[in-house]
């Protein structure tokens, strides 16, 4: 189990992306005009303003723009080291998530590698984190 | 078309004392920073018709901004044509910004500004000075898209900043160590400043990691302090008891995302937008600036700021401070004189501008920069937040 920070509150905009991972599977809005994806969750497509917006399935991989390896426990007990990183999904540029790369230690996350979606629920919220996607292979 | 801000001057100033702990209220530390402020200025509370803060009242964070608008006017006993404060501004000193509109519209004639921290009093084994987010609550806002990935801090969003700088740029640890070093130089001549004792490159890369490429020594320090400004139409500052600081230029710009990773290049972000809208409002250029005040809650902000100024080009701020001659009090930029926020305490962007003026005024003491420094420029906020002033001794 990986340990979390405190959780999202959901609603009628966010319930869809946190709970997206039940079924394994990265969602988005995306707008059916233009194809935009909206992150986070608006009313609204900020490119073309149209309200035709629906979470869709995406592919679940990414690279990891950037990142940081995090020494300094902010809540008590928390464990450390640990990696929070901004993954860029392969279906639009700027297309990003802040997460924490797993099943990877600290000294061997790089700039550009390539990740994979998994989830980790807690409650009721699917926490998309990310993974090397040569662990999978 | 006509700037307006240029009808605006800074007219007074005052800080606090500045500590960790004070064990003062957040509005015995504002009320002296505003009455030396007015003092300064050679007013009287009477004379102040406009009161204004950045953020309000509130209780995010343990001691991040403890006193509202009411107390301060209540304390004082003023007479208020005009007032306002909130979060949702362009940086800290949004305040200021706002303020010299208002005086350039005829709203107020002294507008009072302050902003006042008590983080190093507030915290608690539990809740630390500016962390996002508890255990006991579930996230509500856009940072819910942060906490709970245990990205909880400021820190760790700049890291990553950082870490593509150094990662498109060649930026090096040992040069973001020079901003640090620099601060701790120019602290030891400010008898206010939190740190004073040398800090050496050694020390800074000894110290232990926060989060990388941060370690302790490029994240500012907590600490309980209040700053107040008065900005005053400038026909009417030009009776009061100082030098006119008129008001050259506003950047108040967020054309990108605002958002701390989607934003497109987060090795700038708007402090690049609103650096930009500075210089499209006055005639000056960045070689005219002759001292800079530039944010460092983290190390890395004040690189980011350089570029966005252009002091130097995008991307060269690294090689801009390394061995810090540069940036020394007689160097050809003189930055960060007080010690900044990462020797000086977090006084949250409002104390960059009390520098400013500060110098501007000859008043530096042991820390002045030589030469009758006549334009300052200062660039405040980190991540999506930045605002920024240009600031020049008539
Ligand atoms: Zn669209």
């Amino acid at each position: 189990m990986t340990e979390t920070g405190p959780l999202p509150e959901l609603n009628q905009d966010n319930a869809f992306f946190w709970t997206s991972g039940a079924d394994g599977q990265l969602r988005f809005l995306q707008c059916g005009d233009c194809q935009n994806f909206v992150h986070p969750p608006r009313p609204r497509c900020a490119t073309c303003r149209g309200e035709n917006l629906s979470p869709q399935t995406v592919s679940g991989q990414g690279t990891v723009h950037t990142f940081t390896v995090n020494h300094q426990p902010w809540l008590p007990g928390m464990k450390v080291p640990f990696v929070v990183a901004i993954v860029e999904l392969t279906e639009q540029p700027g297309l990003r998530l802040t997460t924490n790369i797993i099943q990877c230690p600290p000294e061997e996350v790089y700039i550009g590698q390539s990740v994979r979606v998994v989830f980790e629920q807690k409650e009721d919220v699917w926490l998309p984190l990310f993974e090397p996607e040569e662990v999978r292979s | 078309m006509k700037y307006l801000e240029k009808e605006a001057a800074i007219t007074g100033i005052g800080i606090s004392d500045v500590g960790r702990p004070l064990h003062r209220s957040g509005l015995a530390l504002t009320v002296d920073a505003c009455l030396q402020a007015i003092t300064d200025a050679g007013l009287k509370p009477e004379d102040i018709d406009g009161l204004a803060s950045w953020p309000g009242r509130s209780e995010d964070h343990p001691g991040m901004s403890p006193v509202g608008l009411m107390e301060v006017k209540e304390s004082l006993g003023l007479k208020l044509n005009w007032f306002t404060a909130g979060g949702e501004a362009p940086s800290q000193i949004a305040s200021v910004i706002n303020a010299a509109a208002i005086v350039a519209a005829g709203y107020a004639r002294h507008v009072l500004c302050f902003r006042t921290v008590t983080e190093a009093s507030s915290q608690t084994k539990s809740r630390r000075a500016s962390v996002s987010g508890s255990a006991e609550k579930r996230v509500r806002d856009d940072l819910q898209f942060q906490i709970p990935f245990k990205a909880m801090s400021a820190s760790q969003w700049i890291a990553m900043f950082a870490q593509r700088h150094f990662h498109e740029y060649g930026t090096t640890k040992e040069q973001l160590g020079w901003v640090a070093l620099n601060a701790r130089r120019h602290a030891a001549h400010n008898p206010r400043a939190i740190f004073q004792k040398p800090l050496t490159m050694d020390d800074y890369l000894g110290a232990r990691t926060i989060s990388t490429p941060f370690g302790l020594y490029d994240c500012d320090i907590p600490c309980d302090g209040s700053t107040a400004v008065i900005v005053s139409r400038k026909e009417e500052a030009r009776d009061l008891r100082k030098p006119v600081l008129r008001i050259e230029a506003v950047g108040s710009a967020v054309h990108g995302r605002y958002s701390w990773d989607q934003y497109s290049d987060l090795t700038s972000m708007p402090a690049q937008e609103s650096a930009d809208m500075l210089w499209s409002r006055t005639d000056l250029k960045p070689a005219d600036v002759d001292v800079a005040e530039l944010y460092d809650g983290f190390s890395f902000l004040t690189l980011a700021w350089l570029e966005a100024f252009g002091f130097c080009a995008k991307g060269e701020s690294g090689p801009f401070v390394e061995g810090g001659q540069r940036i020394g009090l007689d160097g050809e930029l003189p930055l960060n004189t007080q010690g900044g926020q990462l020797s000086g305490g977090r006084l949250h962007g409002m104390g960059h501008l009390h520098e400013a003026c500060t110098q501007l005024w000859e008043e530096g003491e042991a820390r002045q920069v030589p030469g009758r420094p006549q334009v300052a420029a200062v660039g405040v906020g980190g991540g999506p937040v930045a605002g920024c002033m240009l600031i020049v001794r008539e």
